[in-house]
């Protein structure tokens, strides 16, 4: 299965050119870009490892894609790495962007766990069959 | 058009509060040197007198009779602060191209109001006034709501940042279908259209405004198997999935119940009509705060007073209090849809619902500056007759925090639901991406699509089966400042 997180899971995995278009994008707007790896993909993971910290001050994509290279140097194919940008602006204050640009060669997915409870009424857990294996060891 | 009459109301008392009937003009209801106050709430009516009656003597009554008048005068009025409780028209202007109808200005002191009221606020403004037998129409075209009177109202119960952080998606407008045949499908059967389009790629389905309990399908059973749906679809996708449960029910209790059993099954969303009225939108905005539910708005019934001209009430009114009243998502047009939208006018109420701080702007018929103060904002949400191939245009027009929904255009997909709805999420994609990279998407839309379907069966086919699908009707309910009605191009 593909995780469809993120704006651009349904086109084909983007090239270093789109990614940094994308990411130019993000610092013409003002917008600091920030680099983010995890291999524990569930959908409500809200806290992936940051891979330093947002880059409120780099003035074009380069320093991004040369951070982006070093961390996957160090994590690509036993993670997913995505890149997300935060807007400040007042009434705002939240990520604009994200989207996933690397992710391991194999992902197995999620096994939906149903308990039965009172009448009729399921209670759903949604579980990483890559979780079960300790962090690090699981792609 | 200040100058027409200078005087005014209630300089003799005396004379003022002698038995009998008076004009309103006299009675303090025209007072065109008047200031409006930073607290005070604005209206903007169109008057349409009828024959014979005097535009300023109409605009005065229409003051009158929607804060403290009645058809005589009332020596009453002196036990009172009465002239701070009179509503004050204070302009009244020409329409534009448009004989004998008036755009009258009428302020109103804050202590008229109960705070976080929506009914009582929509009591006064369009209570009584709007049956006058003086007045051939009225409507309601615009508010000013002075930040006193916004603060004193919660304001949408999750808002777009909020919504957004939950569902994890950013960057990009939100895609929903609502189940199609609206009626009829039985929970199983109404389960498989929300699993087969939410695993293609969309990240909501939703209830139609007509959805409740009926004898082929009871409220429970959907909720179970909608929640099944939802669920199997996260999974398979690894992507936070929703369904709006139409929670719209013939009493205040029943639709506790079914937002209650719909938080219990794990939904992130559920939602009301318009039509179950102000007071019960503001109860289920409580509670959807109360129990982190995304509160989304059906507007069914408002065109039988939003969508002629010259008498009822604009949307943008509508939008307004919904925003204040709580809801997250409102259906606010598609302007290139099956459902009336002109693009500027649509463009004013998309504004009102996302914008901070909403300037005034006369050719999108906004005609008040309105500060919202940090209110959060309201998703609005384009549902209709729009599909794939019209994604640049949407994009360009709407911007991307919408919710573009998707029925037909997902469901009726030759190659089955998913693939319908991965048409459009293909589609969504590719034109963000595009457009991010500073492509012109108006112009390159349908290339920028045409490149998309080439990795993409389902688009391809999308492409060639609607292709040529447009409703290019013109507008009834327009700006009265731009020169004609605009066609959806």
């Amino acid at each position: 299965m593909r995780i469809t997180q993120g704006a651009f899971s349904f086109l084909p995995d983007l090239d270093d050119g789109q990614i940094t278009r994308q990411v130019q994008y993000c610092i013409d707007k003002g917008w600091a870009v920030n680099i983010e790896f995890t291999d524990d993909p569930h959908p409500r993971n809200t806290y992936w490892e940051m891979w330093g910290m947002p880059m409120f001050d780099v003035p074009d994509a380069a320093g991004v894609m040369f951070e982006l290279n070093a961390c996957r140097k160090a994590h690509a194919g036993r993670n997913y790495i995505r890149v997300s940008a935060f807007d400040s602006t007042h009434t705002w204050e939240s990520l604009r962007l994200s989207f996933i640009t690397d992710r391991p060669a194999d992902e197995p997915g999620f096994a939906l766990d149903r308990q039965e409870v009172d009448g009729r009424s399921i209670r759903y857990t949604t579980r990483a069959y890559a979780a079960d294996r300790p962090e690090g060891a699981r792609y | 058009m200040n100058a027409i009459d200078k005087t005014t109301s209630a300089d003799a008392p005396r004379s003022r509060y002698s038995a009998g009937v008076m004009e309103y003009r006299k009675m303090g209801y025209w007072q065109p040197d008047y200031e409006p106050k930073d607290t005070d709430v604005i209206a903007l009516f169109r008057v349409t007198p009828q024959d014979g009656v005097d535009p300023i003597e109409a605009s005065a009554a229409v003051a009158g009779e929607s804060s403290t008048a009645t058809w005589t005068v009332v020596w009453t009025d002196r036990l009172t602060a009465c002239d701070k409780y009179r509503a004050k028209c204070y302009r009244v202007d020409p329409v534009p191209n448009s004989p004998g109808s008036w755009f009258a200005y009428i302020a109103y002191d804050l202590d008229l109001f109960e705070p976080g009221s929506i009914a009582n606020l929509s009591a006064s403004i369009i209570g009584n006034v709007f049956g006058f037998k003086p007045l051939k129409a009225l409507r309601l075209e615009d508010m000013r709501l002075p930040v006193a009177y916004v603060k004193t109202f919660d304001g949408p119960a999750t808002g777009i940042v909020v919504e957004r952080e939950r569902l994890d998606k950013f960057g990009r407008p939100l895609l929903g279908a609502t189940v199609k045949p609206k009626l009829g499908l039985s929970g199983r059967n109404y389960g498989r259209v929300v699993y087969e389009a939410l695993k293609g790629g969309l990240d909501f389905t939703k209830d139609d405004e007509n959805i409740n309990s009926q004898p082929f399908m009871h409220w429970r059973d959907r909720f179970l198997y909608c929640m099944e749906a939802v669920n199997k679809a996260q999974a398979s996708t690894g992507e936070v999935k929703g369904t709006y449960l139409n929670i719209t029910a013939g009493t205040m209790e029943d639709m506790y119940e079914r937002a209650e059993f719909a938080k219990q099954l794990g939904s992130s969303i559920v939602m009301i009509d318009l039509i179950i009225g102000y007071t019960a939108i503001q109860s289920m905005a409580k509670w959807a705060r109360r129990n982190d539910m995304i509160l989304h708005l059906h507007r069914a019934g408002h065109s039988t007073y939003t969508r002629q001209k010259t008498h009822g009430v604009s949307f943008r009114v509508i939008a307004k209090w919904m925003r204040l009243a709580g809801v997250d998502h409102i259906h606010a047009g598609t302007v290139v849809g099956k459902l009336e939208g002109d693009p500027h006018t649509t463009k004013g109420y998309y504004d009102i619902c996302r914008e901070d701080y909403v300037p005034q702007n006369l050719a999108h018929g906004v005609f008040f500056d309105q500060d919202w103060a940090s209110t959060r904002k309201l998703m609005p949400v384009a549902s209709g007759g729009i599909h794939a191939g019209q994604m640049h245009q949407l994009i360009d027009l709407l911007g991307e925090d919408v919710v573009l929904q998707f029925g037909g255009g997902t469901i009726g997909h030759p190659m089955g639901i998913q693939a319908g709805a991965t048409a459009n999420r293909v589609a969504l994609e590719a034109m963000i991406l595009a457009r991010n990279e500073g492509r012109d998407i108006v112009v390159e839309g349908p290339d920028i699509l045409q490149d998309a379907a080439r990795h993409c069966l389902p688009l391809r086919q999308a492409l060639d089966t609607w292709k040529d699908v447009t409703f290019n009707y013109s507008s009834t309910d327009t700006p009265d400042f731009v020169p004609q009605a605009t066609a959806a191009e």
